[in-house]
């Protein structure tokens, strides 16, 4: 069990740092797909074998799928790609690195102040995650589902497009206004008795 | 009778609210009924209550008048009440006399002015203030005249505001008066603290009381007072507005700057004798005050080409005379030059407001010339006020009036021959000046020509001014003259009489002897020069030293220049200095210190995602760090 | 893996990696809960986890929308693009 714990614990922080470091999304994207995977790996060792399915099913295959979709709907394309190159260079790291350092090392210092007994093996199976899920925890399994919900509806009428034939009207654009302004507010509400007629 | 006292004030208060709210919108003829209305009421008023107080007496030959408390708070009390006793009767009548006069004058004097209703607003509200500071029994409401005389006289100086000279000399009166009362207030709240009274004949006995004689407190208290009197009456060292004060309206001139407002300060030192009586010292003040204003005020007078500045400087030297007397302890000396001095100087600014109003405004005297035919009331007036000013003897009331001050200032306790010869000196000025002044306007060849005739609402109050100037005197005359005291007799109600000192050497007889001689010397020497040989005239001042002199008490002694250089420039160095407002740098530095704050905050608002995440990271860092290493 | 994470979210521009960044750190807190509950043999790190896990789909879900909303706005998945402030 060491090895194998060991070993997917690394190919998860390899693939992270690939994925960090891609300029293509959908090459990145298929990195974080194997970080998830080795995650879920480990999750296996710790004795935890339903997290480690669910992973798989609803992280890497869900979320992940949604990600891959989405990214090709924009069908951003080579530019992307080369506007990627100009954004990502490699001095940008070395402040965030230095605040993740300090981050690691305060957690490192955490750590070391609690002693740290064995790791115990023994699994924790669906029916003790299940008789908990419907027991203490009923109440947080509801508000899951409003959250969902929520987030049915929310990503509905966010991603809904703009209806042909919908008149121009009374609402204004501010956006557009402002670029046709180039950038002055001020100005770009001077029209706006003309958008309503 | 005696209860209509308040209406003496009131009805030219009323008559002043009447104009301010409605004037603007009535025409000529109803304002100066107005106007004058009340102010003729008002002296009728004080006519019939001076019958009255004389025909039957109160006790102790003093009324006092109570309308209501003014002010309560604590233990003190100050009331809105009338004293009525020789002094004030005496002093209020003769105000509101001439007042009325002056009133009626200025109707057709004033007639082409806009600001009609204005004026007569002003001089309304005017009265109502001096009339209040006479008849007040209490310092408060005193010194509300005061400040209420001080008031109209700034809004009357500058009474034509448009040209900012006039509101210059509007604003240099009314500084330096504030002067004089600060020194005034601070007496006053001295003379409180000690005594805890402010009721004006309460205060005096607690002051003999409380006070011994010659003690630092009376001693303070006088000069601080006179301190305030000098101010507001024109003397040494704050005599320099009057002369400019002349820009205002001549009527306005004639009644607060001859008659009347510029006696306050002798009222005040009446009023308060018992004060000087503890404090000799202060007396002594007083009296050399008198003789160097009167001099210097005399010597100033002689070198002036504008008619109204002369008869400014005169009016200061009178007053000198008065505080003579009040300074050797002849308080109804004073009191009977203040009654002469009001006739003929009222009369004399009143007369040559006729001139001037006939000339055009013309006021250079060297520019007039021969006017005796043309003007013939305005030179009889101007003739009888000018001898009564001068001290012609026998027939005029300042004859009378001067030389009782004058033989005062030898034969009293507190006199002394160099007052006596000084001011004999005084009258050689006067008589100078004034035939001066005569002969420069009303004789010799005429320079301009007279285009205005007066009417006779001009005519009629200068003509009875021209015969108070010579019957006024009548009321009190030396023992070779007839031996009438009817007016001392009268004040001593109120007023101590004189202390007599060692008399040797003079009489009475000698003294007014000399003062006549004086008189005549200056009328010959002033005929000679002035009329006979004007090149003699120019002559003298052509001289290096003459020249020199001349220039000298031209310019008033050089006293608007020192007071330039002491205060004026200071001042306005310090505000040019100040411009950038230096002092206020601290807080206008606490200001631009939270702006500085702001602008270095507003940089952490760049609108990114990425910076504020990052600002997120770091303050979680920071928030760990704290809760593992503190 | 959190730590990797948050160096993602401060370097990335693109709102993709972005996104992806805040996976991998949701991931990551995924991750300590399960440990731990698994140290203590109870199944309340687990529960954690399938909480942690629905959150995760509905954040995505609704940040997909908005990203592309974003982009037919700027026409660019630039995060700094919507910054307006003079700051």
């Amino acid at each position: 069990m060491q090895p194998l714990f060991y070993g997917a614990a690394a190919i998860a922080i390899l693939s992270t740092i690939m994925m960090l470091s891609r300029l293509n999304a959908v090459h990145a994207l298929l990195y974080l797909i194997v970080s998830l995977l080795a995650v879920a790996v480990v999750f296996y060792t710790l004795g935890a074998p339903f997290i480690a399915a669910l992973e798989v099913i609803i992280y890497a295959g869900a979320i992940m799928v949604l990600f891959i979709f989405v990214v090709m709907l924009l069908n951003l394309g080579e530019r992307a790609t080369e506007l990627e190159r100009t954004w990502v260079k490699a001095k940008m790291y070395i402040g965030p690195m230095i605040l993740a350092a300090i981050l690691i090392a305060e957690f490192v210092v955490m750590l070391s102040q609690t002693r740290v007994t064995a790791h115990s093996a023994g699994v924790v199976g669906p029916k003790e995650v299940g008789a908990a899920l419907y027991g203490p925890y009923l109440i947080g399994v509801e508000l899951a589902s409003f959250l969902l919900l929520g987030a049915l509806v929310g990503a509905y009428h966010l991603g809904v497009r703009k209806r042909e034939g919908v008149s121009k009207g009374n609402h204004v654009d501010t956006y557009e206004r402002r670029t046709a302004a180039r950038g002055d507010l001020v100005r770009a509400g001077t029209d706006r008795t003309a958008g309503a007629a | 009778m005696l209860k209509g006292l308040w209406l003496i004030p009131t009805l030219p208060l009323a008559g002043f609210l009447v104009l301010a709210i409605l004037g603007p919108r009535l025409a000529r003829k109803p304002v100066a009924i107005v106007g004058v209305g009340s102010i003729g009421l008002s002296a009728l008023a004080s006519l019939l209550i001076a019958a009255s107080f004389l025909a039957s007496p109160p006790a102790g030959y003093a009324y006092t008048q109570t309308l209501w408390t003014w002010i309560d708070v604590g233990g003190f009390q100050p009331r809105i009440a009338f004293y009525l006793d020789a002094l004030s009767l005496l002093m209020t009548l003769v105000v509101t006399f001439v007042s009325f006069l002056i009133h009626w004058y200025s109707a057709e004097f004033m007639l082409d002015d806009e600001g009609y209703s204005r004026f007569f607003a002003y001089m309304n509200l005017f009265v109502a203030s001096m009339v209040t500071l006479l008849l007040g029994n209490n310092l408060l409401l005193f010194f509300l005249g005061w400040e209420g005389v001080g008031l109209c006289s700034y809004l009357l100086i500058g009474f034509w505001y448009t040209d900012p000279i006039n509101g210059l000399a509007a604003r240099k009166a009314f500084i330096v008066t504030r002067v004089g009362d600060t020194a005034l207030i601070v007496g006053l709240f001295l003379m409180y603290t000690h005594l805890h009274t402010i009721d004006i004949q309460e205060l005096m006995r607690r002051a003999s009381q409380h006070w011994a004689g010659g003690s630092g407190l009376a001693v303070a208290a006088g000069l601080l007072l006179l301190g305030g009197a000098v101010g507001k009456s024109v003397q040494l060292p704050l005599q320099t507005w009057l002369p400019d004060a002349m820009a205002g309206p001549t009527p306005t001139s004639a009644l607060i700057h001859a008659a009347t407002m510029v006696t306050a300060g002798v009222y005040l030192i009446a009023r308060t004798h018992v004060l000087y009586s503890l404090a000799p010292v202060a007396q002594e003040a007083v009296a050399i005050v008198g003789i160097a204003t009167l001099i210097l005020a005399g010597l100033s007078a002689l070198t002036q080409w504008d008619i109204k500045r002369v008869l400014a400087y005169s009016t200061i030297s009178q007053i000198g005379y008065m505080f003579l007397a009040l300074g050797v302890g002849a308080w109804s000396a004073a009191l009977f030059h203040f009654m002469t001095h009001a006739f003929f100087k009222a009369l004399l600014f009143l007369s040559a407001g006729i001139v001037t109003n006939a000339l055009h405004n013309e006021h250079n005297m060297f520019k007039m010339g021969g006017l005796r035919k043309e003007l013939p009331v305005a030179f009889w007036t101007f003739l009888i006020g000018g001898c009564s000013l001068a001290g012609l003897p026998l027939i005029t009331a300042g004859f009378y009036s001067k030389g009782l001050i004058i033989w005062q200032a030898r034969a009293a306790a507190s006199g002394s021959t160099a007052l006596w010869v000084l001011s004999i000196v005084g009258v050689l000025l006067t008589s100078l000046y004034t035939f001066r002044l005569i002969f420069l306007v009303f004789f010799g060849d005429a320079k301009s020509r007279v285009s205005r005739k007066p009417g006779y609402a001009m005519k009629v109050p200068v003509i009875v001014l021209g015969v108070l100037s010579i019957l006024g005197g009548f009321v009190d005359t030396p023992w070779f003259l007839g031996n009438v005291h009817r007016f001392s007799d009268f004040l001593q109600t109120s007023l101590p009489p004189p202390v007599e000192g060692q008399i040797h050497g003079v009489s009475e007889l000698g003294s007014e002897g000399l003062v006549g001689l004086a008189f005549a010397i200056g009328l010959c020497f002033s005929y000679l020069v002035f009329l006979r040989r004007r090149n003699l005239a120019e002559a003298l001042t052509a001289r290096p030293l003459g020249k020199a002199l001349h220039q000298f008490w031209f310019a008033d002694w050089g006293m608007d220049w020192l007071y330039d250089k002491l205060f004026v420039q200071p001042v306005l160095w310090f505000a040019r200095v100040d411009k950038q407002d230096f002092i206020d740098l601290l807080y206008t530095g606490i200001a631009r210190l939270s702006e500085l704050f702001y602008r270095a905050v507003r940089t952490t608002e760049t609108g990114r995602v990425r910076w504020y995440a990052a600002g997120i990271v770091f303050g979680s860092v920071v928030f760990a760090a704290i809760v593992l290493f503190l | 893996m959190f730590a990797l994470g948050l160096i993602g979210l401060l370097v990335r521009r693109n709102l993709i990696f972005i996104l992806m960044s805040i996976e991998v750190m949701l991931n990551a807190a995924g991750l300590a809960f399960v440990v731990a509950g698994s140290r203590w043999m109870q199944p309340d790190g687990q529960v954690m986890f399938i909480f942690i896990l629905a959150m995760a789909a509905a954040e995505v879900a609704v940040g997909l929308a908005l990203v592309l909303q974003f982009y037919h706005l700027h026409k660019s998945l630039d995060a700094d693009a919507a910054s307006e402030m003079r700051g």
